[in-house]
């Protein structure tokens, strides 16, 4: 096909000029000490931290995923930068004590943090570099028992909670990049429903690098008490930068008896350009534990940024009757390498669990589903259904699956299905002459495509999930 | 309704069709013969848009508005909210995209298009059943993806279903009639009877004057090596199945 790669206009590509307060660059034991020093940290989570890096100095970087890229110097990183305006200053109050520039910035994000989010029916934290810098709508919270703050607050007001779970899902050992994250995190989100609360409107993480050369290590947990239920969503945006930037972040979720947790993530990373200069690293640990019995967790994820991803959000099956479900598209374009999947481990007797992987890859790109579901002896009558298509775009790019299985219960019932189709240019064009436009046909050919996944979000993602799809393919097959 | 001037078009660096001229007007029905290779189907993708086809002189104009306009300066999309509309020999297989959703999408276009008020989700359905209907496609065929594993003869009935639905003005069928056994021939042959009308020309390109015994058409060209050799009525088919184009 002919792939006339005009300029890819990234919306989000800006930065803002704002003070900040950015650690020197390195990664020792002083680092950390000084991170949760400036954190005002219990002794208990320096220890945290400091067992984990010394964990991680042991460990080395995994090498078996489908992605290529030049030796990461960990050293040349900075570890910690956050707006000045918010340093000393973990939880506010009101808008006011924001600092201007940072509430313009999250207006051009299309994220206006004013009083009106009240009224969208979202709750959400900010999380801008390395720091929490504002979560709304507190009050209906409140009212409902429902915590949901940065995590560095967490750590001060719930320090019990988090001493509770925090590394309970995801422990530092689990690999290298959760290790480096355990030892150095500087935010992110926490969040509790207490027991029998369905949480009255939808909770919202939304994820900013913006300071040049640092890392964002953030930490999100995720706890649903017995009969809770929650939706939690996620976006992250960053600069475009020459110089590749490294997102390591981990999210454990863990689900009670009867507790349900739909977690979604629209993911649009800085990409890099055409030819792969700059763009995000984005190293991942997503998990999700269904402790309890007959809980409910499922991940959803949109995937249309970042240079390199890796990614497996997982779900451990260890209640009876519990059920996990992965819904994922993976867009990747230009140079990008994408290499995603998820883990479904059954442990409790009657478990259940979806995945439905949808991969389109246009340009050069390189993107790889990689599965893995695992059945435990204990998991009598589980069940598995995997879905994995890939679509291609172009004649240049390169799609794989990878699914495992390791089944050690004979009751176990798993059925994969796998395809792999093109988009072609005879597609789009008897789309066209029955009076579509390219953009519609587009539209309809990617929804029809991932349309399994993109009902599984909630509507105004979802509107949002399509639009960024069909934006970043129309200049691959314009 | 459409004038063609001189039209001469390339595939890959080889001229396909080598000035080609021919006039259509409001509600004529005109069938292009000829043997293989002399560029009929090339005249329908050209009709159409196709990106492959590259023009290198003439021109198509197509009344729009009682106002002549060049089609080939028009996108593939415009065309088809103008109103033209081409049967195709192979409609292409669209997995995953419902039948139903793409001639909901399509009718909305060409609705707004005309700017007039899409039908609500009822008094669509209920046009799409009567449509089904009139092709004989059996309604579950709507809810299956486009085209995915259709036979040839519901494939070909589906193209039909589009056109009843769009109400197009010019309507080329491009050996629609290839594949079909006579009762699907019929059943099609009705349909494109059913919409006949003064405002509406329609183009049949076909290798079997059997088609033509179903479709009255009120003239015949014979495309010889990308040309018209030979216009005459419709007595020029019974003479073509008797003689072949060799006499040509």
């Amino acid at each position: 096909m002919d792939s006339t790669l005009k300029d890819r206009s990234y919306k989000y590509g800006f930065t803002t000029d704002i003070a900040s307060d950015t650690a020197a660059k390195g990664l020792n034991e002083d680092t950390i000490r000084f991170i949760s020093a400036k954190k005002d940290e219990p002794s208990w989570l320096l220890d945290f931290r400091l067992k984990a890096f010394a964990l991680w100095k042991t460990m080395s970087e995994p090498d078996w995923a489908q992605v290529n890229y030049p030796k990461i110097d960990f050293q040349n990183i900075s570890y910690y930068s956050a707006p000045k305006s918010s340093v000393n200053k973990p939880k506010l109050n009101d808008l006011s004590e924001v600092d201007p520039e940072l509430i313009k910035t999250f207006e051009k994000l299309g994220i206006p943090m004013s009083e009106q989010k009240r009224l969208t029916g979202v709750a959400m934290d900010v999380v801008f570099d390395s720091v929490s810098v504002g979560t709304l709508n507190h009050d209906l919270l409140d009212e409902y028992g429902v915590i949901f703050c940065s995590i560095s607050e967490a750590v001060k007001k719930h320090p019990e909670l988090v001493k509770k779970y925090l590394g309970k899902i995801v422990p530092p050992a689990d690999n290298f990049y959760a290790a480096l994250n355990s030892a150095v995190f500087t935010d992110g989100s926490f969040c509790y429903i207490p027991k029998g609360v369905k949480c009255p409107i939808d909770l919202s993480t939304y994820f900013r690098i913006n300071a040049e050369e640092t890392g964002q290590f953030e930490r999100t947990l995720l706890v649903a008490e017995a009969g809770s239920f929650v939706n939690y969503l996620e976006g992250c945006t960053a600069p475009q930068r020459d110089e590749n930037q490294l997102h390591a972040a981990v999210v454990e979720l863990i689900a009670m008896d009867d507790a349900e947790i739909k977690y979604s993530t629209v993911q649009n990373w800085y990409t890099g350009d055409k030819d792969g200069r700059g763009g995000i690293y984005n190293f991942v640990t997503k998990r999700g534990k269904c402790q309890g019995k007959n809980s409910k967790i499922s991940w959803t994820q949109v995937e249309s940024g970042s240079a390199i991803t890796w990614k497996y959000p997982s779900c451990i099956l260890q209640g009876d009757n519990s059920e996990g479900a992965f819904y994922s598209v993976a867009l990747t374009h230009d140079k990008m390498q994408a290499d995603t999947g998820t883990k479904m481990v059954h442990i409790g007797k009657n478990t259940k669990s979806t995945i439905i992987s949808k991969g389109i890859s246009a340009d050069g790109s390189s993107n790889s589903y990689r599965g893995l579901v695992k059945i435990l002896p204990s998991a009598e009558n589980a069940r598995n259904y995997s879905q994995c298509d890939s679509m291609l775009v172009g004649n240049n790019c390169s799609a794989n699956t990878f699914p495992y299985m390791e089944i050690r219960n004979k009751s176990a019932v798993v059925e994969h299905e796998a395809s792999t189709s093109k988009l072609s240019e005879d597609q789009l064009f008897y789309l066209m002459s029955r009076g579509l436009s390219l953009e519609e046909s587009i539209s309809i050919l990617v929804n029809g495509f991932c349309k399994d996944v993109f009902k599984q979000l909630p509507l105004e993602f979802s509107v949002e999930a399509v639009k960024l799809i069909e934006m970043k393919l129309e200049n691959s097959v314009g | 309704m459409l004038e063609i001037k001189d039209l001469k078009v390339n595939i890959e660096d080889k001229e396909v069709l080598k000035g080609l001229n021919l006039k259509i007007n409001p509600g004529e029905v005109h069938a292009i013969m000829g043997p293989n290779g002399s560029g009929k189907s090339t005249f329908s993708k050209v009709l159409a848009g196709h990106p492959d086809y590259k023009v290198t002189s003439g021109e198509i104009n197509y009344e729009i508005n009682f106002k002549f306009k060049n089609l080939l300066e028009m996108e593939a999309y415009e065309r088809a909210l103008e109103g033209v509309f081409i049967a195709y020999q192979y409609p292409i297989e669209i997995p995953g995209v419902s039948n139903y959703e793409f001639l909901r999408a399509s009718f909305n276009a060409v609705c707004k298009h005309q700017g007039t008020e899409e039908l609500s989700d009822v008094d669509f359905e209920i046009l799409v059943m009567k449509k089904a209907k009139l092709v004989e496609l059996n309604p579950s065929f709507l809810y299956r993806s486009l085209n995915e594993g259709f036979s040839g003869g519901e494939k070909k009935r589906n193209e039909i279903l589009q056109m009843a639905l769009l109400a197009p003005r010019l309507c080329i069928l491009d050996e629609t009639d290839s594949g079909l056994d006579i009762d699907s021939l019929k059943i099609v042959s009705e349909g494109v009877n059913s919409l006949r009308s003064e405002d509406r020309s329609i183009v049949l390109i076909t290798h079997y004057q059997r088609l033509l015994d179903y479709i009255q058409p009120d003239f015949i060209h014979v495309f010889k090596n990308g040309r018209i050799v030979k216009t005459g009525d419709k007595s020029l088919a019974l003479e073509l199945e008797s003689k072949g184009y060799d006499w040509l």
